[in-house]
C-alpha cells in the first residue's frame, strides 16, 4: 500500500472514529468546521505548496461559493444544492479570467494582486447592499437532499467529512499525476520547466482555477451549514487564515493542509480560558511551530520520525 | 448494543460521575447559566466591549446580592471579533456544550442574524444586543432585543418635522450599513409619517468633503428640512460644510452620531442647533426629576463610570437591559426552562431600562416606543434636551 492510500486511510479512520467521542452536539459543529475549512485550505495547499504561487485573496473564491448559495435561491429560483456546483464554477471561471494577467507576477507582485482580489470581492459583497444584503449578511435556504434535510452538526459532520475526503483523494493524485509533477518542477524552478517543454503559464492557471474551486465548494458547504453569510466570509483576515494554516501544516503536504485548518479552528475554541488574552497565546502558538517545525507540522513530525527510527 | 455505542456511554458516565462528584461534596445551589456572544474585538469592537464590561460587573453585583432564585449566575462570555461563523460556532458552544438557560449578546446584526436559528432550535431565549429590525421583524418566539431600531429613529425625526410644521425633506445619507439601512427604514416611514422626501444625495464613509451634494441639495427647490442618516466621521463633515454653505434649513443627524466626539468634529459653531434623537443615557443629568428613567440610566452611569473610568456609552446600556430583563424574567418565571423563560420575557411589562420603557407582547419582542427616544439639540457645544 502506498503513501497515498495510508493518508485517505488515516483520514476516514479518523472521521469514522473520533464521533464516539463526542459528549454534545457542539464538537459535531466544532469538526464539522474543521473538516470545510481543511477543504478551502487543501485547495490553497494545491496551488501553493504544488505549483509555489502565493495567493493572499483564497478568502475571496470562497466567498463567491458562499454567496452562490444565497444569491442563486434568491435571484434565479434554483434550488440550493444545484448552486454548489455553480458557485464552483463560477469562481473557476472568475479564476481564469483574473489568473491569466495576475500570475504573469511573480512572488510579493503576486502577493499584492492577489490581495487586491480578495478586497475586491470583499468590497462588492459589503457594498452592494441591494443585491448581496451588505455588511448584515443574507441568509441561506436550508438544502433538501432527496427529501432529506440536513439539520444540526452531526448531519453537516459527515457531509463535509465525505467532501474533505473525495477533495483530499483528488488533490493526491493530482500531486501524483503528470500535471502534478509538472506544479513541482516549475515550483522549483520556472526557467528549467520552461526548458524541458512545462507549459508554464497553463499549469499555473490550471493550479489556480482548481485552488478557486476549492476554495468555492468549502465556501458554499459552510454557507449551507450555517444557513446564512457575511462578507467576513470573504474578507483578508480570512485568507491570512488559510495561508497560515496551509503554511503551519506543511506547504508540501496535502495531509498538512488538514492538520494546518484543524489547528486554526480548534486553537481559538480551546483558547477561550485564557479569555483576555486568547489573541496573544494563539500568535505565540503558531510562532512556536514556525520555530520548532520549520517546514510545517507534518513534514517536519515525519522527519522527526524518521530520524528517530532510523 | 454496538461497541460505538457502548464506548460512547462509558465515556459519559465517566464524566457524570466526575462532574457529581464535587457538587454532591458541596451542596453548593448550582449556578444558573447565561451565555453571551459578543465582538469584544474587532471592527465593532466600540459596541461589544462595553456590553461585555457591563455584562461582568452587573454579573457580580446580582451575585453579591445573593443571585437569582437563591442561585448564583454565572456568566460565560465568547468574542466572535465580529465573525458570523465564529458567532454561530460559539452560539452552539453555549447551548450544546455550556448548556445555558438563555443568551444576552449578538453585537452586530449580522452575528445575531447567523446565531439566532441555533437559539430557536434550541428553545432558549436569545436577547439580541443589535439594531437591526429583521432580528425581531417578523417575530421570532425565542429572540428579542433592547435597541432602539433605525426605524424608531426615522419615525421621531420625522415627527419633529412635522412638530415644526414643515413636510419636505431632503436626505443625505452614508453609503456603508448604518446609512443605507437607516435611509431605507426613512424612505419606507415617510408616507405614513407625512413627509415627502424631495431630493437624495449620498457619500461614501472615507468622503472628507460632502459640498457639492449639499449644495445640490440647497439648490433643490422646496426642501424645509434635511436629514443625515449615518455614522462615524461623515455626518460630521456634513454638518460642518452645512455651516459653511450657510444652509439655515433644520438640520437632523441620527442616533448613531449621539456622542460628544461627533459635537468635537462637527465644531460646536457648525453643530449649533443640529437635532437628533439619542437615548436617555446621553443627557442622564438632565432628565427631570419626575422622569422614571432617571433614576436607572444616573445609577448605571455611576456604576460603570466608577468601574471602568471612562464614559458611559449607549450599549453598554443595551446590555444593561437586556441582562435586567432577564433576571426580572427568571424571578417571575421562577424557572430556568426555556419556553417558561421565554413567556416570561414576553410578559415584560413597564421595565424601565437605559433605553426606554419596555413592554414586550406576542408580536412586540423589543417593547420600545417612540418615547424611548429623546430630541435632542445641540446648543453651545453640549446637548440639551428639548421638551417631548
Amino acid at each position: 500500500m502506498n503513501a497515498r492510500w495510508a493518508t485517505l486511510l488515516i483520514l476516514a479512520a479518523v472521521i469514522a472514529v473520533i464521533p464516539w467521542f463526542f459528549p454534545s452536539g457542539y464538537y459535531f459543529r466544532v469538526a464539522a468546521l474543521v473538516w470545510v475549512t481543511a477543504l478551502g485550505a487543501v485547495g490553497l495547499q494545491v496551488l501553493m505548496g504544488q505549483a509555489g504561487q502565493v495567493s493572499l485573496g483564497h478568502a475571496g473564491f470562497v466567498g463567491i461559493g458562499a454567496y452562490a448559495m444565497a444569491l442563486g435561491p434568491k435571484y434565479l429560483g434554483l434550488p440550493v444544492l444545484a448552486c454548489l456546483p455553480l458557485g464552483a464554477a463560477l469562481a473557476g471561471l472568475i479564476a481564469f479570467l483574473v489568473g491569466r494577467p495576475i500570475l504573469r507576477l511573480k512572488g510579493h507582485y503576486l502577493a499584492v494582486a492577489t490581495l487586491g482580489f480578495g478586497i475586491l470581492v470583499a468590497m462588492v459583497l459589503v457594498s452592494e447592499i441591494a443585491v448581496t444584503g451588505g455588511p448584515d449578511g443574507i441568509r441561506i435556504p436550508r438544502p433538501e437532499i432527496f427529501g432529506w434535510r440536513p439539520r444540526g452538526g452531526e448531519a453537516w459532520y459527515w457531509i463535509n467529512g465525505a467532501a474533505l475526503l473525495i477533495g483530499v483523494w483528488l488533490a493526491l493524485n493530482l500531486q501524483h499525476s503528470p500535471s502534478g509533477r509538472a506544479l513541482a518542477a516549475l515550483h522549483d524552478s520556472e526557467v528549467a520547466a520552461r526548458t524541458i517543454g512545462i507549459d508554464v503559464a497553463r499549469h499555473k492557471l490550471r493550479a489556480f482555477v482548481i485552488a478557486a474551486v476549492y476554495g468555492a465548494v468549502a465556501g458554499g458547504l459552510m454557507a449551507m451549514m450555517n444557513g446564512f453569510v457575511t462578507p467576513d466570509a470573504a474578507g483578508f483576515l480570512q485568507s491570512v487564515e488559510y495561508v497560515t494554516m496551509v503554511v503551519i501544516g506543511g506547504l508540501a503536504s496535502v495531509p498538512g493542509a488538514v492538520v494546518g485548518a484543524a489547528l486554526l479552528v480548534l486553537l481559538p475554541q480551546a483558547l477561550t480560558v485564557f479569555h483576555d488574552y486568547e489573541h496573544a497565546v494563539l500568535g505565540l502558538l503558531i510562532m512556536l511551530f514556525m520555530i520548532f517545525l520549520r517546514v510545517g507540522i507534518v513534514p517536519g513530525l515525519a522527519s522527526l520520525l524518521r530520524r528517530r527510527s532510523a | 448494543m454496538s461497541l460505538g455505542t457502548l464506548l460512547r456511554r462509558g465515556v459519559i458516565a465517566a464524566g457524570a460521575l466526575l462532574l457529581a462528584t464535587p457538587v454532591m461534596a458541596q451542596r453548593a445551589p448550582e449556578p444558573i447559566r447565561i451565555g453571551a456572544v459578543l465582538s469584544v474585538t474587532g471592527p465593532a469592537s466600540f459596541l461589544g466591549d462595553p456590553e461585555d464590561k457591563t455584562l461582568r460587573l452587573y454579573v457580580n453585583r446580582i451575585n453579591q446580592a445573593g443571585g437569582v432564585n437563591g442561585r448564583p449566575l454565572q456568566l460565560i462570555v465568547y468574542d466572535d471579533a465580529g465573525d458570523a461563523n465564529r458567532a454561530r460556532t460559539f452560539a452552539t458552544r453555549l447551548v450544546e456544550d455550556d448548556r445555558v438557560v438563555a443568551m444576552v449578546g449578538g453585537t452586530t446584526t449580522g452575528t445575531t442574524l447567523a446565531m439566532r436559528p441555533v437559539f430557536e432550535d434550541a428553545r432558549i431565549p436569545f436577547i439580541s444586543l443589535a439594531g437591526g429590525i429583521e432580528i425581531i421583524d417578523p417575530v421570532q418566539p425565542f429572540t428579542f432585543k433592547t435597541p432602539h431600531t433605525d426605524r424608531m429613529a426615522c419615525e421621531k425625526i420625522f415627527a419633529d418635522i412635522r412638530a415644526r410644521g414643515l413636510t419636505r425633506v431632503g436626505m443625505i445619507s452614508g453609503t456603508d450599513g448604518f446609512g443605507q439601512s437607516m435611509r431605507g427604514q426613512c424612505v419606507r416611514v415617510a408616507g405614513a409619517a407625512g413627509i415627502t422626501i424631495v431630493a437624495e444625495e449620498s457619500y461614501g464613509p472615507r468622503d472628507s468633503d460632502m459640498t457639492p451634494q449639499l449644495t445640490r441639495l440647497r439648490n433643490a427647490t422646496g426642501i424645509e428640512a434635511v436629514v443625515n442618516p449615518g455614522f462615524g466621521q461623515g455626518p460630521a463633515i456634513v454638518t460642518r460644510g452645512y455651516h459653511q454653505l450657510g444652509i439655515r434649513l433644520p438640520l437632523y443627524q441620527s442616533h448613531g452620531v449621539a456622542s460628544r466626539e461627533f459635537i468635537n468634529l462637527a465644531t460646536p459653531a457648525a453643530a449649533e442647533g443640529v437635532r437628533l434623537p439619542a437615548a436617555a443615557l446621553l443627557i442622564a443629568e438632565q432628565l427631570p426629576a419626575n422622569d422614571p428613567q432617571r433614576q436607572v440610566v444616573l445609577d448605571y452611569k455611576a456604576a460603570f463610570e466608577r468601574e471602568f473610568n471612562q464614559p458611559v456609552s449607549t450599549f453598554g446600556g443595551h446590555a444593561y437591559d437586556g441582562l435586567m430583563i432577564l433576571v426580572e424574567a427568571m424571578r417571575r418565571a421562577n424557572s430556568t426552562d426555556g419556553t417558561r423563560l421565554r413567556d416570561a420575557i414576553r410578559a415584560t411589562r413597564g421595565f424601565v431600562g437605559t433605553g426606554g420603557i419596555v413592554n414586550m407582547s406576542a408580536t412586540d419582542h423589543m417593547g420600545l416606543d417612540l418615547s424611548a427616544f429623546r430630541m435632542v439639540e445641540i446648543r453651545n457645544g453640549d446637548w440639551v434636551l428639548l421638551g417631548n
